[in-house]
């Protein structure tokens, strides 16, 4: 125990003693990477019920194989499957031009604030939404823009034409996306703003002994200066694209119907725990887990052929 | 930041200026009114609510008739319980669990360090699917019990991470004198690295708590005993499906209007949030700064 930061190489004691050696730093960890293996690693080999034509009540060793069959529903392009996947990328789209830049303009607004206390002030309001669980939000716009919301009672009350935008299947995307912007632009900013603060204020001044107006040094210093962050995010939100918000969903689909609002998570919880086809069901997030790894390293590869740092190295 | 230190850069004009403003403003309108409206409602009296037909912004009077049918003792007295438990129980055991972790991998010359560490990583990278975590859970034992809002998601790989550099960060020389003084590995934990660590044990364990009162996921999952449900769930029940909450639900005789009852129940699942926020607020920057580029 003496030796362990001093130059002796470790490997002058066997594993077995170093390990005797640490049990109880091992005893420590145990805990731990007994709940991450338990629920994380061991669920991916429950997996193979992909496979199978899983039947509850004999288990996943007793249910027979079936191959491929649960897949079918995939490659053959079941109508119920199409339209969740179709509905999945929609709201990713959506996401990914309205969501993605909001915080990014956000911070870009709060860093060019000459007063700190403003600044703070409307940090502290901004960031608060993100806190309130999905339940609270959704709740929140209901109160807001249902029916019989303060927006309706309003309009109502000054004779004006009311709309639903609540129960409306037409708003529905519209809906979820706003919902996500609501709770999360403000919290998002938290990482810009850190990059903006990262940024060398002598390149500012530098930029502006050379006459560049502030728009140009927006242009030619903030946006390049915070290029890293936006791109590493941008990756982290590709492994996350088929992954479209399963809570704030499943919690409003009742009011559309699932023609608009069955995603790939909602059409698994909804055919695998309520309706008992857990093969398919387990096929369907099988897949889906595996494009959104890909999607992850190939956008990684991307970004180093740019010379960009990506998520990781190499 | 930057910006003051800037030399010779004009002010932004006046219209800019005001354009700004009011920008932000309108921003953080749109975050505070829900709020307000809501636990305005959730007092006011019944004549206001009904002549507003929803939601009321300014209270002409208080009253908290909602309140006090909530706590007869009925259905959200019971799931406030469960809530309540779950947040405090879960954030001591998930704090525990997660030190515990993060400080054996902060240790130099752990010899399992390594692997260890590459499984908590790798675990970040990917989530096994919504049916084999739910068949591990039922394999375990724990659908229909209150331990399963708490167990499945005890431990935050990200958190580990983030508590990990912090304690890396601790000067060596500390630990190192507490061992020659003949501290083992349990003493130099708990009487010299958590007390350093208060600042980051907060934070972290703040963390664990919001995700523990916000925990919808997992209720409606793995609770079909309507007796286990938290919070969450009876909101989602009584607000967002709008079931109508009677005498027999809450346990009182008394009721007052549907609305104020809504508002009240959204109300109690939102303020113990702002209490804490203060707090919260204070350090979790630094907290998400720290996960991020330790990461």
């Amino acid at each position: 125990m003496l030796q362990r930061s001093s130059t002796r190489p470790q490997q002058q004691l066997s594993l077995g003693r170093r390990l005797l050696r640490d049990r109880v730093l091992l005893l420590f960890a145990l805990p731990g990477i007994g709940l991450i293996v338990l629920f994380h690693y061991v669920p991916l080999l429950g997996n193979v019920i992909a496979f199978k034509d899983y039947q509850p009540f004999l288990g996943i060793g007793g249910s027979d194989w079936s191959g491929w069959a649960n897949f079918s529903v995939i490659f053959n392009g079941d109508p119920a499957f199409l339209r969740a996947l179709k509905n999945t990328l929609i709201l990713t789209s959506l996401q990914s031009i309205f969501v993605f830049p909001a915080p990014i303009l956000l911070a870009l607004l709060l860093n060019s604030l000459f007063s700190e206390r403003i600044k703070r002030i409307a940090q502290s309001i901004l960031y608060l939404p993100h806190f309130m669980s999905w339940v609270i939000v959704v709740a929140l716009f209901q109160q807001m823009l249902g029916g019989s919301g303060l927006l309706n009672n309003y309009l109502r009350s000054h004779d004006l034409t009311t709309i639903d935008i609540i129960g409306n299947s037409e708003l529905f995307h519209v809906l979820l996306t706003s919902q996500i912007i609501w709770k999360d632009t403000g919290w998002a900013t938290i990482l810009f703003l850190a990059a903006l603060s990262q940024i060398d204020s002598q390149l500012y001044e530098a930029a502006s002994v050379d006459g560049a107006s502030r728009m140009k040094q927006l242009w030619h210093v903030t946006l390049p200066g915070l290029r890293g962050i936006i791109i590493l995010l941008f990756i982290l939100r590709l492994g996350d694209s088929l992954t479209v918000g399963f809570e704030q969903i499943i919690l409003q689909q009742q009011a559309v119907g699932r023609d608009v609002s069955e995603v790939l998570d909602t059409y698994v919880y909804n055919n695998g725990v309520l309706g008992g086809a857990w093969g398919v069901a387990a096929a369907v997030g099988l897949v889906k887990g595996i494009v959104g790894v890909i999607l992850v390293l190939t956008a990684n590869k991307v970004a180093h052929m740019f010379g960009e740092q990506g998520v990781y190295q190499r | 930041m930057s910006r003051k230190i800037v030399q010779g850069v004009p002010m932004p004009s006046w219209p800019m200026r005001i354009f700004k403003g009011f920008v932000l403003l309108i921003f953080c309108a749109v975050v505070i009114i829900p709020f307000v409206g809501v636990i305005s409602t959730s007092v006011a009296p019944n004549k206001q609510i009904n002549e507003a037909g929803g939601l009321v912004l300014l209270p002409e009077s208080i009253n908290f008739a909602a309140y006090e049918s909530l706590f007869a003792g009925g259905v959200v007295t019971r799931a406030l319980f469960v809530s309540i438990f779950v947040t405090i129980v879960g954030t001591l055991l998930s704090l525990t669990v997660s030190c515990l972790l993060a400080y054996a991998l902060s240790r130099p010359g752990f010899s399992a360090g390594r692997p260890i560490l590459l499984v908590v990583l790798f675990s970040m990278l990917f989530s096994p699917g919504i049916i084999p975590v739910y068949l591990t859970v039922k394999g375990v034992g724990l659908l229909d019990s209150i331990w399963a809002l708490i167990v499945p998601t005890m431990i935050s790989a990200f958190n580990v991470v983030v508590l990990r550099a912090f304690f890396m960060n601790l000067p060596n020389e500390i630990t190192e004198s507490a061992r020659i003084d003949g501290a083992g590995e349990l003493k130099t934990f708990t009487y010299i690295v958590l007390p350093l660590s208060k600042a980051v044990l907060s934070v972290i364990g703040l963390f664990y708590a919001v995700a523990y009162w916000n925990a919808f996921f997992s209720a409606l999952l793995y609770l079909n005993d309507s007796k286990l449900w938290p919070l969450q769930l009876v909101l989602r029940t009584y607000v967002i499906n709008d079931t109508q909450l009677g005498s027999a639900e809450l346990g009182t005789e008394l009721l007052p209007p549907q609305a104020s009852i809504q508002m009240a129940i959204l109300v109690v699942s939102i303020v113990p949030i702002l209490l804490v926020y203060p707090f919260l607020q204070r350090h979790f920057a630094k907290g998400v700064l720290t996960g991020a580029v330790k990461g």
